[in-house]
């Protein structure tokens, strides 16, 4: 195996029944690095976190987690990852402390080792207040704390993160992305699944896109952005009787039909300057508006353009 | 980093003890309902089945505590497949564990909760007028027989538990297939009295056979016939439904 790959999966198949969830996946992660695995919800992720982390057999093809066989050498494996996100979950009714020194029991800590290594974590995310607590009162983001350091107990080389942020708001999915980068920067090398764009964007240093269980796209996080091409831009004129005008503005910079829902105008870009243009162009024709942005494409929008130059 | 399956075993059945702490629904669910039983049979069944609750409270305390004993047997299941539903088991799973630590552990800690039952069920017994007509080492050998048909026993709500798709589910299991064959038994009532086909049921039934061996061990009496007929059906259920469990266990986790 190559040596600078944590992770390799050749043609690895899972079917349940009638449904394939996984239908030849290939993968690679360098050591040292985030891939994020990136689809909708039923597109094989968790399946696919699921093989690598040996708790459930592939039908075919075959992977290694740091040149163990998933499938032949499951407990090396297990020696070597951590496991966290919406399915591995924490004991709601044990605390914060007795569950994190249950894992550390388990993985051969003596006593005042775990207790140790669960006062040590449960400080370093923030939860040494709720130590005490049963975790099925703690709050989501407090929930996703924990959970990831349940999983850091045994500091694994490699962390699996099966949609670490869904659910969560917006601080505490800042609170876990940085929990994620410290843990990257001391070296980890993290596999992350997400249905954000923006997340595996924020994280992954690599993207890997799948959809009904088959990879449709590999790539940098830019180099998806410039595959699915646009961006949109979203204005809210501020009177309802320029809705028009506006609309005229927008389609003058913009790469495709400017479209008008409610009192909101969009349309593709693909120019760097459109925006500095299109605020001159406002400007010059005496048009006023209430909000004015520029976001990166949604996940469908990267999907309907990925599964649209495969087909 | 080797397996300690022992202690891996240890550290689960800690787990699952110490979650009673903080929830102590499940200490009423196993104390206050054999209580409640115990309370209602000797007052209210106790003149009408044999003249007076004292009276009854002899022969029908070893039905109870094995009518209790046989119901608590699915806490085993509730317990597993609550933990196969939240995530629990695929965060043990994922660990270098012995892997069917997680198993063991629960099977252990529900053994000591049905100790707890049964001594709790016998000394409340004991207040209400009940008494030990044998000796120390005739009581210890009920508690093991108890706990040993009990652990046979609880390999059925293992199976159950990996089937069933929800918690709830392996507790409606319980009630509807247990419920009616510890009551045609031997438990609360001589079966001679019943119709002749459900005596028949009544005489095989292991509830009838573990309850007379209780009798013979708490408050004398023939013990040897049903204490091995207890045996034989534990090792019955061990036979049958430890490698169906294992099987779907594997199967499912």
């Amino acid at each position: 195996m190559d040596d600078t790959n944590a992770i390799v999966a050749e043609g690895l198949v899972k079917r349940y029944g009638d449904t394939t969830a996984l239908d030849g996946v290939d993968l690679a992660v360098r050591a040292g690095t985030v891939l994020g695995l990136l689809g909708p919800n039923g597109a094989g992720k968790t399946t696919a976190v699921r093989v690598l982390a040996t708790l459930i057999p592939p039908d075919a093809g075959h992977a290694t987690v740091g040149g163990h066989d998933v499938v032949r050498r499951p407990h090396e494996v297990r020696g070597l990852i951590g496991l966290t996100g919406q399915y591995a979950s924490v004991d709601e009714s044990l605390t914060g402390t007795e569950n994190l020194l249950m894992i550390g029991r388990l993985l051969g800590l003596s006593r005042p080792a775990a207790r140790d290594r669960a006062r040590t974590l449960l400080e370093r995310f923030d939860l040494s207040d709720a130590a005490g607590r049963a975790a099925g009162k703690y709050s989501g983001g407090m929930r996703r704390r924990l959970d990831l350091a349940a999983s850091l107990v045994g500091h694994p080389r490699l962390l699996y993160l099966d949609e670490p942020t869904t659910g969560l708001d917006p601080r505490s999915r800042n609170e876990v992305w940085e929990i994620v980068r410290g843990l990257v920067r001391d070296g980890v090398t993290v596999l992350l699944t997400t249905q954000y764009l923006d997340e595996a964007d924020q994280l992954a240093d690599e993207i890997v896109v799948i959809d009904h269980g088959r990879v449709i796209a590999t790539g940098t996080p830019a180099s998806l952005k410039a595959r699915t091409g646009a961006q949109t831009v979203t204005v809210r004129p501020a009177f309802a009787d320029q809705l028009a005008r506006v609309r005229d503005a927008v389609g003058r910079v913009a790469a495709g039909p400017a479209v008008v829902t409610g009192e909101i105008v969009t349309a593709p870009v693909s120019d760097p300057g459109a925006l500095a243009k299109l605020v001159r162009d406002l400007d010059e024709h005496g048009l006023t508006v209430d909000e004015l942005a520029l976001r990166s494409p949604s996940l469908d929008e990267v999907f309907l353009s990925l599964t649209g130059a495969n087909s | 980093m080797t397996t300690m399956p022992l202690r891996n075993t240890a550290t689960l059945a800690w787990r699952t003890l110490v979650q009673i702490k903080h929830n102590p629904f499940e200490l009423i669910d196993f104390s206050v309902q054999p209580i409640m039983f115990l309370l209602l049979f000797t007052y209210v069944f106790g003149g009408a089945m044999a003249g007076s609750p004292a009276e009854y409270l002899t022969f029908a305390l070893p039905g109870i505590i094995v009518q209790n004993l046989i119901f608590a047997t699915m806490n085993t299941g509730i317990g597993l497949n609550t933990d196969i539903s939240k995530g629990v088991f695929d965060r043990l799973r994922s660990l270098p564990i012995s892997r069917f630590a997680p198993l063991a552990g629960r099977i252990s800690a529900d053994v000591i909760k049905q100790a707890w039952a049964i001594a709790l069920l016998l000394g409340l017994g004991m207040v209400l007028g009940f008494r030990i007509e044998t000796g120390p080492v005739a009581v210890l050998a009920a508690f093991g027989l108890l706990l040993v048909f009990a652990m046979s026993l609880s390999w059925l709500s293992v199976l159950v538990a990996m089937l069933a798709s929800a918690p709830e589910k392996v507790q409606i299991f319980g009630f509807v297939v247990f419920f009616p064959i510890t009551m045609a038994s031997g438990a609360f009532v001589d079966p001679s009295t019943m119709p002749g086909w459900l005596e028949a049921f009544a005489e095989i039934n292991p509830t009838t056979v573990l309850t007379d061996a209780v009798r013979g061990l708490l408050s004398g009496g023939p013990v040897a016939g049903p204490a091995i007929w207890s045996l034989v059906w534990a090792a019955g259920f061990l036979v049958v439904f430890a490698p169906l469990s294992v099987r779907a266990f594997r199967r499912r986790v």
